[in-house]
């Protein structure tokens, strides 16, 4: 007979593996996103772009799309610009940060290719496209800024030029004593490291309706975004209607990784062209216009060095970032957030104490760049890893030897990162044993160096890191961004004793739903099947950050735990007046009222539920029973949670071609309390195949004219099947003690340290050539290049 | 994007077709899987006023031995091409390029016809075509007439066939007793258009090679033969130098054009390493 364990307690629910209740409609193509959507009146918009990087807007001719059959509306920038009021992508807490101000469609100039000029609405999008090619904008070309160097050259063209030139945000950090300590190390090592820009390839694009109601000066867009309630409070500030009149709804989301949450120029459009129509308007965009349009991410060049004694420890870490964003910094949560955690986030796994750094995010004429699953994380941990993997090759030391000797030891917390950083408790050291064991390390070493004998060249790179989760407000609120860090909950119970949970965390495919439900059927007391979880919508569901940064579980998940216990008082109170009995001396299990101390049931929640909303008369006077309860949960221990863990991956190297055969990539991850196994599984495994896209696969390509020359799916390439290794997948439970549920973030782990992992594969591949590469993606030219072959 | 709007006819005879397009003027076009064709329509890249959906002729259909020849219909689909017992016995080199075209989406619905009509000088069947020696049969509403390979793709995109033609078949000279053959492409995913690709007849006598076409693409604006490559191996019996000596001539046969991320050096090493595979394939069949 096996053991018990928790899970088999009643109602147990946190901790199991229960299949998400939405798959099942969306696989019988249930699914309602928002390009399903026909609203009644409804009109479609084209939009006319820009061939050109950089150039004034001379004139516009639309004359002939006026008169062409089935268009209602053609309008420029000029004419959003009297509806709609500027924005500016700055953050306080960035000092000294800049960004010029935009509107929906640009009134004097364009600044970068593809950027939408002029929209056309019709009553098709056919024929929106047909009216759209006889629009005539007459371009004045300026110089473009493309490169990462001439974008902060003297004299090169500077693209808002009240700015005073291309930098939006210059940062340090030095805890000092850098220069002392580089001078005196044993062994110094140093690498240039390039990250191409790549996005993020939702399998939904961008989509948006827009319907203004000029009777009741009622705003309703329906929005395929992550965050319905920071573009609510958008939509409401830039356009001048009360909030209460402005509702923003979230239906089925095919993906958005962080791609979904930001302001973009076409869909504030939108919402401009359907004021002036008083009809419905809808914009889709299609895989041309998501490549062109969408935001970028990542884009740094990186030279970064470490110090090191003759024992192997790590000293000192110096490291200049410098990040291209585009012409502007995004809004509302800037394009300086990735930088910021670049240059914060190097070397966070290991001891060390003297670290400096220099962050430059400058600007130039490509689309915007922000934030994308794991902002930041993959370039700081592709840097310290492989700068690490090359402290060990100079000290003759393994690649685990090196790191168990300088990863922050487990019994060391709480403790502060030389950046600022403050961890509660991490477990690299257990997560590096477990991976160890998972990996057969010793055996694929051995494995390695007698294929390399028959001319097989095989890889094996390994990836610490550290992930932040459960942002507090230290993250938006206080650089004065409108964008919560706290979440609200409505649990209802029904009069048949079912319960509703409206919650401000959103569901975009991750499934927040179903975690949300198992964390109320846990905590109230019912089977998880009476629970329906709403979300998206922000006319029933209270106000709340929704989903970003890997908050969903342990900030949206107390949430609904905290108003879970809430609720049950609640029950037992009025339960206990009817049984005449203490309500301490009750508890719920499986919708029951039972005897806490004998687990004897007493009566149903239904039972309950009946005779409060039906027979309030036979209740003792005085009793007014609260079967609602509305509870908003704002994280305030930590300013965030970290996790951490180790990746590992192996890879065969063709060295006469550059093509690489992933051949299976382990994770062992610490994401604290795991409420569903399978979905923390499949999140890091989304994850992984993400960072494996940039290591490998994905990067946005630009002409030296600033023109996107792969904006397509034949060209771009997003990692496929096919090319995915196997993904095994470890844990270390390491529960914060900010919260009841104990939860951290996990979204983001996978992509934070695959590439990091990968580049350190290919470079232990080629380790016997002589070649090393540290440019992501790694292309076959990439590797033929290093390996001298051309 | 939308396709503009356009008209559709759908014959159901050659003659029927023919007709069609010439009423039509230029401004028509025959399309048979769609699978090249509509995504150029979806991208505004081409908006003919007529698609003639050529799909349901019978005439252009069936797989059939003649004599020494096989005879492949136009409208034969990739997912045909993979499984079909006597292409993959009379003409090898399609079976083992056909794993490597696309995906089993596009494969069920694109066409050979289709592939080598459109001509994508990074296409797995046309280059295939040349390699077979095939002869591609063509009509007009003047009658038919038989192009071979080596005289049919002519420039990117661009072939013998004239506006209004229609490639009713192709016909493949069957494998002989003496004949070798290997297929291979290196490209970044599988069922993505090759970085290279290469496939290699030879036809051996006594041990010693007669005859030999090496067929490269995506290496230039067609599919490519290497033809120094091929002469230096005539007579020869294929031995470690005589691959060497093939390899060191494939650069010069090959005039990739300039890409940035794909320079013409890496096709060229690239085109070295996949002949050298191939020919040493073919000699291991050989011992
Ligand atoms: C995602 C994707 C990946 C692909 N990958 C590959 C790949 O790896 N390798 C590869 O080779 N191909 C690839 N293709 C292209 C595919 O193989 C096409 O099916 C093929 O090139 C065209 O065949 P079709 O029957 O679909 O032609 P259509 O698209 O219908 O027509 C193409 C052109 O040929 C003309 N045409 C068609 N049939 C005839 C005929 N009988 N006579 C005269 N003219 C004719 C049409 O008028 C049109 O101009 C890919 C396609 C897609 C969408």
């Amino acid at each position: 007979m096996n053991a018990l364990t928790s899970l088999d307690r009643p109602n147990s629910y946190i901790g199991r593996s229960v299949p998400r209740p939405n798959a099942k409609r969306l696989l019988a193509g249930r699914g309602r996103y928002v390009t399903d959507f026909v609203l009644p009146r409804m009109l479609h918009v084209a939009y006319v772009r820009s061939p050109y990087a950089h150039a004034r807007i001379v004139s516009i001719d639309a004359q002939a799309a006026r008169e062409m059959p089935g268009v209602k509306l053609v309008a420029t920038g000029q004419d959003l610009a009297r509806l709609c009021t500027p924005w500016v992508g700055t953050m306080d807490h960035f000092k000294g940060m800049k960004s010029p101000p935009q509107l929906p469609l640009p009134v004097d100039k364009v600044v970068w290719s593809g950027q939408a000029v002029v929209a056309v609405v019709a009553d098709t999008r056919a024929l929106a496209e047909d009216a759209a090619e006889t629009v005539a904008i007459e371009f004045d070309e300026l110089p473009v800024v493309v490169d990462i160097d001439a974008a902060r050259m003297p004299g090169s063209p500077v693209i808002s030029p009240e700015l005073g030139s291309n930098l939006c945000f210059h940062g340090k950090i030095d805890t000092g004593g850098v220069d002392d300590v580089f001078a005196n190390a044993a062994h110094i090592v140093e690498e240039e490291f390039h990250f191409g820009r790549h996005t993020a390839v939702t399998m939904e694009p961008r989509a948006i309706i827009a319907d203004y109601d000029a009777s009741e000066q009622q705003l309703t867009v329906h929005h395929a975004t992550q965050t319905p309630y920071q573009f609510q409070d958008i939509y409401s500030r830039h356009y001048g209607i009360p909030e209460s009149r402005v509702r923003v709804i979230a239906p089925d989301i095919g993906g958005s990784f962080g791609m979904k949450l930001h302001m973009y120029h076409e869909d504030m459009a939108v919402v401009g062209l359907s004021i002036m129509l008083g009809r419905p308007v809808k914009y889709v965009a299609d895989r041309i216009e998501s490549f062109v349009s969408d935001i970028h991410a990542r884009d740094h060049r990186v030279r970064a060095r470490m110090a090191v004694d003759a024992d192997g420890e790590i000293l000192a870490m110096d490291v200049e970032d410098v990040t291209a964003i585009g012409a502007f910094s995004a809004y509302p949560r800037t394009s300086v957030v990735e930088g910021n955690q670049v240059y914060r986030l190097m070397g966070a796994p290991y001891t060390f104490r003297n670290y400096r750094a220099d962050l430059q995010v400058v600007f130039q004429n490509k689309v915007q760049m922000s934030q994308y699953r794991a902002v930041g994380h993959p370039i700081a941990c592709a840097v310290t890893e492989r700068l690490v993997d090359m402290i060990a090759a100079k000290t003759a030391r393994d690649v685990f030897e090196i790191r168990s000797g300088n990863l922050i030891p487990d019994d060391a917390y709480p403790c502060t990162s030389p950046t600022g950083y403050q961890f509660e408790a991490l477990s690299h050291h257990a997560c590096l044993a477990k991976l160890r064991q998972m990996m057969d390390y010793d055996r694929l070493r051995a494995e390695q160096a007698q294929l390399r004998s028959k001319g097989i060249h095989r890889g094996i790179g390994i990836a610490t890191f550290v992930e932040i989760t459960n942002p507090g407000p230290a993250f938006y609120g206080v650089g004065g961004a409108r964008i919560s860090s706290q979440d609200g909950a409505i649990i209802k119970i029904t009069p048949s004793g079912d319960v509703r949970c409206l919650i401000s965390v959103t569901e975009l495919g991750q499934g927040t739903e179903t975690i949300i439900g198992q964390i109320v059927a846990e905590h109230l007391g019912v089977d998880r099947n009476r629970i329906k979880v709403i979300t998206g919508d922000t006319e029933t569901t209270p106000h709340g950050g929704a989903t970003y940064a890997c908050r969903g579980a342990g900030i949206g998940g107390e949430t609904a735990l905290q108003a879970a216990l809430k609720l049950k008082a609640n029950v037992l109170s009025v339960a206990g007046a009817i049984l005449q009995e203490a309500s301490e001396k009750l508890d719920i299990q499986n919708g029951w009222i039972i005897d806490a101390a004998t687990m004897h049931p007493r009566v149903e929640l239904a039972e309950i539920a009946r005779i409060v909303y039906f027979r309030s008369d036979t209740l003792p006077p005085g009793t007014q029973a609260q079967l609602s309860v509305t509870h908003h949960y704002a994280p305030q221990g930590y300013p965030f949670a970290f996790t951490n863990g180790v990746q590992g991956c192996h890879l065969e190297l063709d060295v006469e071609t550059g093509l690489v055969n992933i051949l299976k990539v382990w994770v062992v991850e610490d994401c604290g309390r795991i409420i569903n196994p399978l979905l923390v599984d499949e999140q890091i495994r989304g994850g992984v195949v993400q960072g494996l896209g940039a290591a490998f696969f994905e990067e946005c390509a630009y002409g030296d004219n600033g023109q996107l020359t792969n904006g397509s799916l034949a060209d771009y390439l997003v990692p496929m099947a096919v090319e995915m290794p196997d993904i095994e997948i470890g844990h270390v439970e390491t529960p914060t003690l900010d919260t009841q549920l104990g939860a951290k973030g996990v979204g983001e782990a996978g992509t934070a340290a695959a590439s990091a992992a990968a580049l350190n594969a290919v470079n232990d591949a080629m380790a016997p050539f002589g070649g090393s590469i540290a440019q992501l993606p790694m292309t076959p030219a990439r590797i033929l290049k290093a390996l001298g072959h051309i | 994007m939308k396709a503009r709007a356009f008209s559709y006819a759908r014959p159901s005879t050659v003659m029927e077709a023919l007709e069609t397009f010439a009423d039509a003027g230029e401004d028509a076009s025959y399309v048979a899987g769609g699978q090249s064709l509509v995504p150029a329509l979806a991208l505004r890249l081409q908006a003919p006023q007529l698609l003639i959906d050529i799909a349901h002729i019978e005439a252009l259909r069936g797989v059939e031995l003649q004599g020494g020849w096989l005879r492949i219909g136009a409208l034969t689909r990739h997912c045909e091409v993979l499984t079909d017992p006597l292409i993959a016995r009379h003409a090898p080199l399609y079976h083992a390029a056909a794993p490597h075209v696309a995906h089993p989406a596009i494969r069920n619905r694109g066409t050979i016809g289709g592939s080598i009509s459109h001509s994508d000088p990074a296409s797995e069947f046309p280059a295939m075509t040349l390699a077979m020696g095939a002869e591609l049969e063509l009509v007009s509403r003047t009658g038919t007439r038989r192009v071979a390979a080596d005289d049919f793709f002519i420039d990117l995109f661009q072939t013998a066939i004239e506006p209004g033609e229609l490639l009713v078949a192709i016909h493949v000279p069957v494998i002989r007793p003496g004949h070798r053959w290997a297929f291979h492409e290196f490209a970044r995913r599988r069922g993505d258009y090759a970085l290279v690709g290469c496939g290699v007849l030879a036809e051996f006598s006594d041990g010693l090679i007669e005859q030999a076409r090496i067929v490269f693409f995506s290496v230039g604006n067609t599919p490519l033969r290497a033809r120094q490559a091929e002469q230096c191996l005539i007579g020869k019996r294929l031995d470690e130098a005589a691959v060497a000596a093939a390899q060191a001539l494939v650069g010069g046969d090959l005039d990739p054009p300039e890409d940035e991320h794909v320079p013409p050096a890496m096709k060229r090493h690239l085109a070295r390493v996949l002949l050298g595979r191939l020919l040493g394939q073919i000699m291991r069949q050989d011992s």
